[in-house]
């Protein structure tokens, strides 16, 4: 298994990504957006954060299983997330006095 | 097959100084050691997730309060801190290259430089502490939280019980950020050294890539805490 | 007096034996054992701490038992009982259902199964039993220190503002030993991966792997959210910081779904590996191929997943919104179409079998139909009205012991029972240990089966007293206790006897398949003389080259 050896100037042009993105991420919140401040956000967490795991963690060079076991984290926390949500978004539609406040 | 002798595995392989007694050849260590690792980071995930379920029920539960307090944060200097650690992230893979080109001395100092970040994002997050501390915005006894909003005006006990939720979501979640990068910087040191004692080359460096992984996972979650915690609130000012 | 019907004769005396090099001679001393990498080493030292636990756990259970023998409460306060109750529940869940099959059994046998030397990481394997026992001692700690008295579910806010007993102790305990559990699970997965033999394919695994290697994911993906949960319910107890607290418009609830999603897959984390050990007693009792061995295999893989989709079912009454409760309903009833699968596969397996009623079969045996009562009644309770009459009495008490001690149990014993040549070198006296079961699936039942009606008819878990009218059941619930009792103090009992005195096994005393059985028992350190290439599929007990090759041993002997 011959060693991906990526040039320096791709985690240079990284980097200098991932700060404009952070600089976004400080922009954008000023803004009132309603509900797409977060989505804006998140939009460019997501996308920091793949750059760092494509990148600098060397996803994109590693085998598929690595790539797998990654996915695999994710998934799993927005099942937790998104099953835990499901009662929380239903709750209020039978009791008013739960949920909202 | 039970009258077969006793054969030394190794007998027949070139064995590098490296080489556990399990594997069969370094790339069957550095793919196992790699796998192990991200299991690690599966955990690792899972284990801050939990923190950010709580986090995500709490502000769908409580937005007002969340936004306030979320408020409160020092925007410029967790700015900083994120860019610091992108920057430490940087000079950790800039260690592992040097260590494929086999530049044995700039393994060590991007190790350096990668401690040296690590430690002004610390440095810089006991300020923030510090003025949490003083402002009477860490929960127990003494929290108290009047929201600086041109809408609430005057306190509102149950938007201070809310609030406190949300810090003591912000020191358990940083906390445990930090608590991970004091113990990412412990490792850094030991691979500083040995690093300068020239053990990792070109061929093995396999311990560098694994706590670049790691490092690299605490900048992941900062990634996200830092907009979580630190946006949410900045456009109800 | 030993077993061996349908096995070919020993082929090694006792004396070649001992002379031949093994893990267990190849060293003395109890350095030896304490700084050991050697997987099939841990696996023992696990077997001395789990076995410990499980003595505590079951001292707790007698205990629980004897108070119950009566309507009133003569025995114990009712604070002392709620702690016996929590520390049975802490001590079994934790320290010896979760550990026990992966940690014994897994370590054993995962190289030697698959054809390694050992597992990717030995150093972490060791570290994971020293662990285990930091974690077992802060857990003991608070039990001499007093106990705790929360259940072993540490609901909130009880545990966070009123229970003044060892609940931080308690609580880092079971943390310290979630990365125990974690370090077990990661090593199987990377040695699963990375270190089978030439020719293993994944479709040549026994499926032994298959299951461990489920299990393991549910361990890797579950046990932090269980680990943060905890470490929450420490930080707000100790600082009385809010993130539960009502008092602070935190939610209880949440908290539920935390513990929950860890705690629900920890049940398939417990009968998944039991699962594995079945498939493999099975196939080597009835001598046959498993039937549908992807589907099976496929089966472990599937409960894993579905079992993280499952846990809101413990919140039915808790607050939880009837849309979510529906839908964790449906996904709970799923999970047993995979548990479905692999009891029927088992069954067509036996049909037209050449069955021996060897020990371990008979644990094989109580197994299928113990799991299968227990499975029932979890359809039962995951339905959404019935639940609701059931919850919090001794009909779920029944249903989950039928999982994890009918099950987990079980299959452990089983296991045991079968590999134990394999790990001593040694046979156990078989009628003592045909009685053993017997006494085993007796006593569990006559435990448990009672406890179903009691629920049914409405008597609340965790209370030290009850109405007279339910005595009747009750005695006979402690009377079967008893037996039980008996029937695991017997197998410690002949297994320690035979390591000093049984007869020596041979290689292969039951002319089973498998790579763990072509190395020689007890195996060498590194496992194999040469590394094993496989050709073939596991259980393949009517290939020609196995019959070939069980007469050549025959004329060896």
């Amino acid at each position: 298994m011959a060693e991906h050896v990526t040039s320096r100037k791709v985690y240079f042009l990284v980097f200098a990504a991932l700060l404009a993105l952070t600089l976004a991420t400080v922009l954008v919140a000023e803004v009132d957006l309603g509900v797409f401040n977060d989505v804006a956000a998140l939009t460019i967490a997501v996308t920091k954060a793949l750059l760092v795991l494509l990148f600098f963690m060397h996803v994109r060079h590693s085998t598929r299983m690595t790539a797998l076991t990654a996915v695999a984290g994710f998934f799993w926390l927005a099942l937790l997330i998104g099953l835990t949500m499901a009662d929380y978004a239903s709750r209020g539609q039978i009791l008013p006095y739960v949920a909202g406040k | 097959m039970a009258s077969s002798p006793l054969v030394d595995p190794h007998a027949t392989q070139a064995h590098h100084r490296a080489l556990a007694h399990q594997f069969d050849s370094l790339d069957q260590q550095k793919e196992s050691s790699t796998l192990g690792m991200w299991l690690f980071l599966v955990t690792e995930i899972m284990f801050f997730g939990g923190l950010f379920t709580a986090y995500v029920i709490y502000r769908t539960l409580y937005p007002q309060a969340f936004a306030l307090a979320s408020h409160t944060l020092n925007v410029p200097l967790g700015g900083a801190n994120t860019a610091i650690l992108i920057g430490s992230s940087l000079t950790m893979v800039l260690a592992i290259w040097a260590a494929q080109v086999n530049w044995r001395k700039g393994i060590a100092l991007f190790l350096l430089a990668t401690i040296a970040l690590g430690a002004t994002f610390l440095g810089i997050k006991s300020v923030e502490y510090r003025e949490k501390f003083e402002t009477h915005h860490v929960p127990g006894p003494s929290f108290h939280f009047v929201p600086e909003s041109e809408h609430v005006k005057v306190t509102d006990p149950q938007l201070e019980r809310h609030a406190s939720i949300f810090f003591s979501l912000y020191f358990i979640m940083t906390g445990l950020h930090a608590l991970h990068m004091i113990i990412g910087i412990g490792i850094l040191a030991v691979l500083t050294v040995l690093a300068w004692k020239g053990k990792y080359d070109s061929e093995y460096h396999n311990p560098l890539e694994m706590t670049g992984l790691y490092w690299h996972f605490v900048d992941i979650v900062w990634i996200f805490l830092f907009p979580l915690l630190y946006l949410l609130g900045a456009h109800a000012r | 007096m030993n077993t061996t019907a349908a096995a070919p004769p020993v082929t090694t005396t006792a004396e070649t034996a001992f002379r031949r090099p093994n893990y267990l001679n190849a060293a003395y001393g109890v350095r030896s054992w304490l700084l050991t990498r050697d997987h099939k080493r841990i696996a023992i030292l696990y077997l001395i701490s789990v076995t410990t636990f499980f003595a505590i756990g079951s001292l707790f259970a007698l205990l629980i038992r004897l108070e119950l023998l009566t309507p009133e409460g003569d025995l114990f306060q009712p604070d002392t009982y709620n702690r016996l109750f929590t520390m049975h529940g802490v001590v079994m869940v934790f320290f010896f259902l979760i550990p026990a099959i992966p940690a014994v059994l897994g370590n054993f046998l995962v190289p030697l199964m698959i054809g390694a030397k050992d597992l990717a990481f030995p150093k972490l394997n060791l570290a994971s039993w020293y662990v285990y026992n930091l974690g077992g001692i802060f857990t003991l700690w608070a039990i001499i220190h007093g106990g705790v008295d929360t259940g072993w579910t540490f609901y909130t806010p009880f545990s966070t503002h009123y229970s003044n007993t060892y609940v931080i102790a308690t609580a880092l305990g079971i943390f310290i030993n979630g990365f125990s559990t974690i370090f077990t699970g990661l090593n199987f997965i990377v040695t699963i991966h990375r270190m089978r033999a030439p020719g293993l394919t994944w479709f040549r695994l026994p499926l032994f792997i298959w299951a461990t290697y489920a299990t393991s994911v549910i361990i890797v993906l579950g046990t932090p959210v269980i680990a943060i949960t905890l470490l929450l319910v420490a930080v707000e107890k100790t600082f009385h910081l809010g993130i539960f607290d009502p008092a602070l418009g935190g939610d209880p609830v949440l908290f539920q779904h935390m513990f929950w999603f860890y705690s629900h897959p920890a049940v398939y984390i417990m009968i998944l590996p039991a699962m594995g050990v079945e498939s493999e007693l099975i196939a080597a009792f009835a001598r046959k191929r498993i039937v549908g061995y992807k589907v099976v295999a496929f089966a472990s893989i599937a409960i894993a997943v579905l079992g993280f989709l499952v846990w809101g079912h413990h919140m039915f009454v808790a607050g939880e919104s009837i849309y979510a409760a529906t839908i964790f309903s449906v996904l709970s009833m799923l999970v047993a179409i995979p548990s479905a699968v692999k009891v029927f596969n088992w069954t067509a397996t036996l049909y037209q079998g050449s069955i021996s009623f060897q020990t371990p079969m008979l644990y094989a045996l109580g197994f299928i139909g113990l799991f299968t009562l227990g499975g029932l009644t979890g359809v039962m309770v995951a339905t959404l009205g019935f639940d609701v009459h059931v919850h919090d009495t001794y009909f779920v008490v029944a249903h989950f012991h039928y999982i994890m001690v009918g099950g987990t149990i079980m299959g452990y014993l089983g296991g045991l029972h079968y590999w134990w040549p394999k790990i001593s070198g040694k046979l156990y006296p078989a009628f003592l240990s045909k009685l053993a079961a017997l006494l085993v699936f007796v006593g569990f039942n006559l435990t448990f089966f009672p406890q179903f009606i009691l629920g049914y008819l409405g008597m609340p878990r965790r209370y030290w007293s009850y109405p007279p009218e339910f005595q009747v059941l009750n005695v006979l619930s402690t009377a079967g206790a008893s037996i039980l009792g008996v029937g695991y103090l017997l197998p410690l009992c002949y297994f320690i006897w035979s390591m000093r005195y049984g007869k020596d096994s041979g290689d292969n005393p039951w002319g089973a398949v498998g790579l763990e059985w072509d190395t020689t028992s007890p195996p060498p350190t590194e496992n194999f003389y040469t590394t094993p290439v496989v050709t073939h599929g596991p259980y393949e007990y009517n290939r020609e080259e196995v019959h070939n090759r069980m007469s050549q041993e025959v004329t060896l002997g």
